[in-house]
């Protein structure tokens, strides 16, 4: 289609910057990011575009009666109105692992805000107001809201019939999938415990809350095809997903990733794509949408609230004995990644410790709640929140440091996971306690410092100005967690990079083309210096991910720098063997060095290992340019047994530890955290500066979950109560602390460069730090997240 | 209606402006100046900040109409702002301040080339990306636009006042450790620019 556009575009770098791995180059982004000029999902315009808007149930369960578009399709610049029945074929329903979602509801809406109908006008209020005059007739439904509920004799269905391929091993259709674990004998280890705690936690629905809304704009094609244009993590499962209700082949819906404002598992699913393209479809248009934040907590799923009972045993000499535990994960009305979650609560609810014997059950329910998936952490979060606090408790009730009773008990490599599977690369896990538990304390009373009455702004409460320092105490508190990397449980996980060599202008330079999905966290930075180090180039062109080039997998699981690093590098060093082949074939005779020597690109020159330059580049590729593309895969995994949970299930593991310090106003219940200290391994930092960023925002999210973040369903309606950045509340910059990164690079020798996945560590023990934070301040329980002013005052 | 103003120096004119248009929606949509933007439209991000008439202001919560006349800079203003006011005063980080009158007549020259590395950028821009405090970057034109007001005001900020000044900008990604870092550096390099010309 003809006409103005604004799109995403290539990215160059070079002659500023030439380093490459383990270097902190900065981002090739980072101009446009600056200026203005980067072109998110929602900066998407086209000539003569029009504007989606998706009207949304207004309640939680209900049988749709009727719908009445007729005033919506009278209203003056209206192009589209669309419900189920417009949908152009057979397939109707999507979903990552189960298709149990519908694009447009079909006789029952299952959760507060589930997209009913469509509309495309000239102008995004007049798409709003047409939409407001949609009439829906529901008759409600009684809803499913937690266990009970789901699991009550007369329970109804969230989805009846099912026929997915957890079905045969539930023990009810409202529940996602089970996995329990089994190993040792729990009951018989417990007979040797000393001593033995028991508790019952609360994880709040954490919601991604990633800046840039869901958006994007789909442009029809000539050949009948979409042209989609849109924020994600992952290009090549949307494709999945959207082609076939669209009914299209893959390959006429071509999607480009624009400008991704952030993602934190929240961009896993669908959200707009397919809206945008039926109605740009049906209207021959261009239709850009773009979700306001209202929108945008009812557009994605959210971290999965969790109610979590553990039992732990230890002998008197500190030693774990045995553990129980029982996960219930409410996964709303969709599956979206609650197989997943599952399989992840269940295989790293022991934490990083040994205990040899244990009992362990993770479900996921369906209910009418809003639908819950991916976010950063991924079903490890919620456990590690749990078992560290039975960590703590263990180690009062035994009078022990709970630095120490931790160290006693890490886990190490060569220690076998409850599923079998043994830790066959570092676990530095008591070295990260010792590294967080050296590092300085801030002093204390900083509030002081200026020596001139109190800075109230270093105290809870802040510029509220609600205390100079009377009721406030301070406290300290730790916590380490495990993070698996990469997707498992059997899941064919590969990434495929297309590189490209030539000579420009005489200058050697590389063109990296992935799929990967860039959402903020840095992979092109780390594509271009890995381009550089394998092929001696300085200059790299990142090239917009798009469907043209196979799929990176998901920017997700702290997989992409192992992933499509990994093929990124895999692939260079293929294009390398290329460029040193023809340089055989074309000098080989005039220096003994080109069959003897191990060769390398360096600065635009073949090298030997000594350093003697045997060729320019440009004189072996005389003009001809080395192209090719390749997948490259970790090394398999497989499922969990689903009686036991034994099997070889995953990938590699993360690890990160946090010590916070904590001031709370103990009289009003006001929490200041005045630092979190991280130590983590990361195997090998391929760009420091972006690792240490990485490992600062995982942490941040830690702490807002910690003390501030939930979304609020309300128990009786299950509707949202708090969709809005005025009652949902993210840390601030003022609610955020100093936090020092002490950084590892202890090896995998499974990984490229031997790095470890890094990006959700940091996230898992950064809450459970927190709570032990206040816990110690204010010598409470705690056992529910976030923490808030009345559970610290008893009001 | 049609609605005229001044933005980053230049006079733009908006027809056919539906009168609950926000400034925000104007610029983005209407004056193909996407660098504001738009993640929660409700005042509560900072991710839209905008000079208005020098003022740092949501750009979501004006009313286009309210800008009739006024002079606004954005994010894609900023490097010529900032460059601007260093030439008037010697100071690039903006350390030793505009007067409201200043920012008022403030003109832009014309636009820098868009091919990334050369682009002249303004001392917080070039901070930003030094300190690694861009990740997604969809926070980043609002932090700037806020920051620069910030360091235009108080030209050696303590943490406390960066916290305070940068308290209406929500950050997902960073952790806000390496935007304080950015603003440190800024203001650091301005000092040793104002220190080298002996001023």
């Amino acid at each position: 289609m003809a006409g103005a556009t604004r799109t995403p575009t290539n990215l160059t770098q070079g002659g500023k910057t030439d380093a490459g791995i383990g270097a902190s180059t900065l981002r090739p982004d980072g101009t446009l990011k600056v200026t203005g000029e980067f072109a998110y999902s929602s900066d998407m315009w086209h000539e003569d575009m029009l504007w989606g808007f998706t009207l949304r149930s207004t309640t939680a369960h209900a049988e749709i009666v009727s719908i009445d578009t007729s005033e919506a399709l009278k209203t003056s610049g209206v192009y589209a109105v669309l419900t189920y029945d417009d949908l152009p074929t057979d397939v109707k329903n999507y979903g990552l692992e189960i298709q149990d979602t519908p694009v447009l509801a079909h006789g029952k809406v299952r959760h507060h805000g589930e997209p009913v109908a469509l509309v495309a006008a000239d102008h995004p209020e007049t798409a709003r107001r047409a939409a407001a005059k949609i009439k829906i007739e529901y008759r409600e439904l009684p809803v499913i809201t937690d266990e009970a509920s789901a699991l009550a004799e007369d329970a109804i269905l969230v989805h009846e019939g099912r026929d997915d391929h957890h079905i045969g091993h539930v023990p009810h259709p409202n529940i996602v999938h089970r996995q329990p674990i089994i190993r040792g004998n729990a009951d018989e280890a417990a007979k040797k415990a000393d001593v033995i705690v028991s508790g019952e936690y609360v994880f709040g629905m954490q919601d991604q809350a990633f800046l840039g809304p869901e958006s994007g704009l789909a442009v029809p094609g000539e050949d009948g095809g979409v042209d989609l244009y849109v924020a994600t993590q992952w290009l090549h499962s949307d494709l999945k997903q959207i082609a076939p209700v669209l009914g299209l082949p893959e390959e006429k819906v071509r999607m480009t990733l624009s400008g991704v404002g952030g993602a934190f598992g929240g961009r896993e699913d669908i959200s707009m794509q397919i809206h945008a393209c039926l109605l740009a479809l049906r209207t021959n248009k261009p239709v850009k949408i773009v979700y306001n934040r209202f929108e945008s907590f009812f557009g994605h799923v959210h971290r999965h609230p969790a109610k979590l009972w553990y039992e732990h045993g230890a002998t008197k000499d500190g030693k774990l004995t045995h553990m129980k535990c029982r996960i219930v994960l409410d996964g709303g009305a969709y599956a979206s990644a609650s197989p997943a979650v599952v399989g992840n609560a269940s295989s790293l609810s022991v934490g990083p410790y040994v205990v040899d014997d244990v009992e362990i059950e993770a479900i996921a329910l369906y209910s009418n709640n809003p639908p819950c998936g991916a976010m950063r952490g991924f079903g490890a979060v919620q456990a590690c929140f749990a078992y560290e606090a039975q960590m703590d408790k263990l180690a009062k009730k035994l009078g022990l440091d709970p630095v120490a009773f931790r160290q006693l008990n890490a886990m190490e490599q060569g220690t076998i996971m409850p599923t079998g599977q043994p830790v066959d690369s570092p676990a530095p896990v008591a070295e990260l306690l010792r590294r967080i538990k050296a590092m300085p304390l801030p002093p204390e009373q900083q509030w002081l410092a200026a020596g001139e009455g109190a800075d109230v702004r270093a105290l809870p409460g802040g510029l509220s100005n609600t205390t100079h320092g009377e009721g406030v105490v301070r406290g300290i508190g730790y916590a380490v967690g495990i993070k698996n990397v990469g997707f498992s449980e059997g899941f064919d996980d590969y990434s495929t990079a297309r590189v490209r060599m030539e000579v420009i202008g005489g200058v050697p330079v590389a063109t990296v083309h992935t799929a990967m999905a860039e959402v903020g966290q840095g992979g092109i930075t780390v594509h271009a210096q890995i381009a550089r180090t394998e092929l001696g180039v300085e200059q790299v062109t990142i090239h917009p991910a798009d469907t043209q080039v196979g799929s990176a997998g998901s920017t997700s699981a702290s997989r992409q720098t192992y992933m499509t690093g990994g093929a990124v590098k895999n692939t260079c060093e293929a294009v390398r063997e290329k460029v040193l082949e023809r340089g055989r074939v074309k000098f080989g005779t005039y220096h003994p060095a080109w069959a003897t020597a191990e060769l390398l690109l360096e600065g635009g020159k073949v090298v030997t290992d000594g350093g003697e330059v045997l060729a320019d580049i440009a004189d072996v590729l005389e003009g001809e340019a080395v192209d090719l593309e390749l997948e490259f895969r970790h090394r398999p995994t497989e499922p969990f047994d689903l009686k036991t949970g034994q099997g070889f299930g995953h990938v590699q593991y993360s690890f990160a530890a946090h010590r916070a310090v904590v001031e709370v106003d103990t009289e009003l219940g006001l929490v200041k955290v005045i630092e979190l200290a991280v130590a983590q391994d990361v195997g090998k930092a391929l760009n420091p500066l972006s690792v240490v960023g990485q490992i600062q925002g995982g942490t941040t999210q830690g702490l807002g979950v910690a003390v501030m973040e939930e979304i609020i369903v309300d128990p009786k309606t299950a509707k949202v109560r708090n969709p809005s950045f005025t009652d949902y509340l993210i840390p601030t910059i003022l609610d955020t602390p100093t936090i020092p990164v002490d950084v590892l690079e202890l090896a995998d020798p499974n990984a490229p460069y031997g790095l470890r996945g890094l990006g959700e560590a940091p996230t898992l023990s950064s809450t459970p730090a927190v709570l032990a934070a206040i816990r110690n301040a204010t010598g409470l329980e705690l056992n529910k997240t976030p923490v808030r002013p009345e559970h610290l005052t008893g009001t | 209606m049609r609605v005229t103003f001044t933005v980053n120096g230049r006079k733009q004119e908006a027809d056919d402006v539906w009168e609950g248009e926000s400034l925000l929606y104007v610029l983005r949509e209407r004056m193909g100046l996407p660098g504001s933007k738009n993640a929660c439209e409700q005042g509560e991000c900072g991710s839209c900040t905008v000079r208005l008439d020098g003022v740092p202001v949501c750009s979501c919560l004006v009313a286009a109409g309210q800008v009739e006349g006024r002079e606004v800079v954005t994010v894609e203003g900023l490097a010529d702002f900032a460059k601007q006011r260093a030439e008037k005063s010697g100071c690039a980080s903006g350390a030793c301040g505009t007067s409201l009158q200043e920012a008022q007549q403030w003109q832009s020259k014309p636009a820098d080339s868009q091919t990334g590395e050369n682009t002249d950028l303004s001392p917080i821009q070039q901070a930003f990306i030094d300190a690694g405090a861009v990740q997604c970057g969809f926070c980043t034109p609002g932090l700037l636009v806020a920051a620069d007001e910030l360091l235009e005001r108080n030209d050696s900020p303590s943490d406390a006042d960066i916290r305070e000044a940068l308290s209406g900008n929500l950050c997902r990604c960073t952790g806000y450790e390496k935007i304080l870092d950015a603003v440190r550096l800024a203001a650091a390099r301005g000092e040793n620019q104002t220190a080298g010309q002996g001023a």
